[in-house]
């Protein structure tokens, strides 16, 4: 049943998610495009649609999946009132641990900060969440995303070279970046 | 009170980009000087325990600033502002721009092609910062390093995200209690030659 293995899905997202927008990345991926519910190509769309839409991009994928993903599994579930549905579904699900860990473990949290336990296993969290922003960068660039062919290759490194520069070096805002690689696209490709 | 809460926290799920940390700053501008709500050092302790909790940080914030203002009612009231401005807009997105549509319109094909490189290197640039903000060195880089490959490998159970995140909790939570005792060990002995003395 496609809509309790989402529920599940979100479920874990929203209670592993640690560090942010773009180290949880890696860990939508590992369930989403890992169950196969959406492609990579459509998985990095979103991520570029998050980016260019208000909002955190727990909250857009678990939209955006939840509408995609019961049309895709299962054929029975096209029309998209059942796509709405899903989408409802997920968003909500995904903001359940919040709930309940902020109404419910925020007292334990604030008496053991002092302590320093919360320290401890922040100190041990930070680097790992250097690598899952990392290996969400590693996922993404294969083939699906920047093409097989060397003529498409080289346009599409050239374009992510350029706007890291762009990002990094020049502080320019992601949105602006994106939109200037999708003019770039539209005149290469 | 709710009605203010809850076109508050709409106001601000509609108009900031970039999700966490810039929704943060206008929380703190609107519920802080704004309205009055809570005092700047309430805020910083919501936020902090908002920070240690997994989850959507702007939504865990809001759950927190309104459970703090109005109880559960006011938690589920600030949460829904948060989440449905990009619940809506997402939707809407998603029914106009299926996969299948990006498929077969040359345009958006073309477009979408040049995005997603661009994709990609705005995720680099996060990985040097956030190394830097953690104070990552050449001692400790292998462990961003096999995190990374290990989650990229794809390989059954090794690549799941889930078990480096409560590998990486539990070391640190165990380091710091041999650290506490190793303090307290020394504490001890130095107490003991002092009463020697």
């Amino acid at each position: 049943m496609i809509y309790l293995k989402l529920a599940w899905a979100y479920l874990k997202i929203g209670l592993f998610g640690f560090g942010g927008g773009y180290a949880m990345l890696s860990l939508i991926e590992n369930i989403i495009v890992g169950n196969g519910w959406i492609s990579e190509q459509m998985f990095t769309d979103i991520v570029a649609i998050s980016q260019m839409t208000p909002g955190p991009i727990g909250i857009n994928s678990a939209t955006y999946i939840g509408y995609v993903a019961p049309g895709v599994s299962d054929p029975t579930f096209a029309h998209p009132l059942w796509g709405v549905l899903g989408s409802i579904m997920c968003t909500l699900v995904v903001v359940v641990p919040s709930f309940l860990l902020t109404l419910y473990a925020s007292h334990f949290i604030r008496r053991h900060q002092e302590s320093g336990y919360v320290k401890g296993i922040f100190t041990g969290l930070r680097p790992v969440v250097v690598g899952l922003i990392a290996s969400a960068a590693l996922l993404l660039m294969n083939s699906a995303n920047f093409g097989s062919e060397t003529r498409d290759l080289i346009a599409s490194i050239s374009i992510c070279v350029a706007a890291f520069i762009g990002v990094y070096f020049i502080k320019l805002h992601p949105i602006l970046v994106i939109v200037i690689a999708g003019i770039a696209g539209y005149i290469i490709f | 009170m709710y009605w203010n809460l809850f076109i508050t926290f709409f106001k601000i799920g509609a108009f900031t980009f970039g999700g966490g940390w810039a929704m943060i700053s206008i929380m703190e501008k609107e519920i802080v000087d704004k309205y009055g709500w809570l005092d700047k050092s309430d805020f910083l302790d919501l936020l902090a325990v908002a920070q240690s909790l997994p989850g959507i940080l702007a939504v865990n914030i809001s759950v927190a600033v309104g459970d703090r203002l109005k109880g559960p009612k006011g938690s589920i009231t600030a949460a829904l502002g948060t989440i449905l401005p990009s619940f809506m807009m997402i939707l809407a997105i998603a029914i106009f721009l299926t996969p299948d549509i990006i498929k077969s319109n040359e345009t958006i094909t073309a477009i979408f092609k040049g995005i997603r490189p661009a994709v990609v290197a705005l995720i680099i640039a996060p990985v040097i910062s956030s190394a830097k903000a953690a104070g990552i060195g050449w001692k400790t880089i292998w462990i961003p390093v096999v995190v990374a490959l290990l989650i990229w490998s794809k390989l059954p159970y090794i690549s799941n995200p889930i078990v480096y995140i409560v590998f990486g909790g539990l070391f640190g939570l165990l380091w710091f209690n041999n650290n506490q005792k190793r303090l307290a060990a020394k504490r001890i002995n130095r107490d003991k030659k002092e009463g020697e003395r």
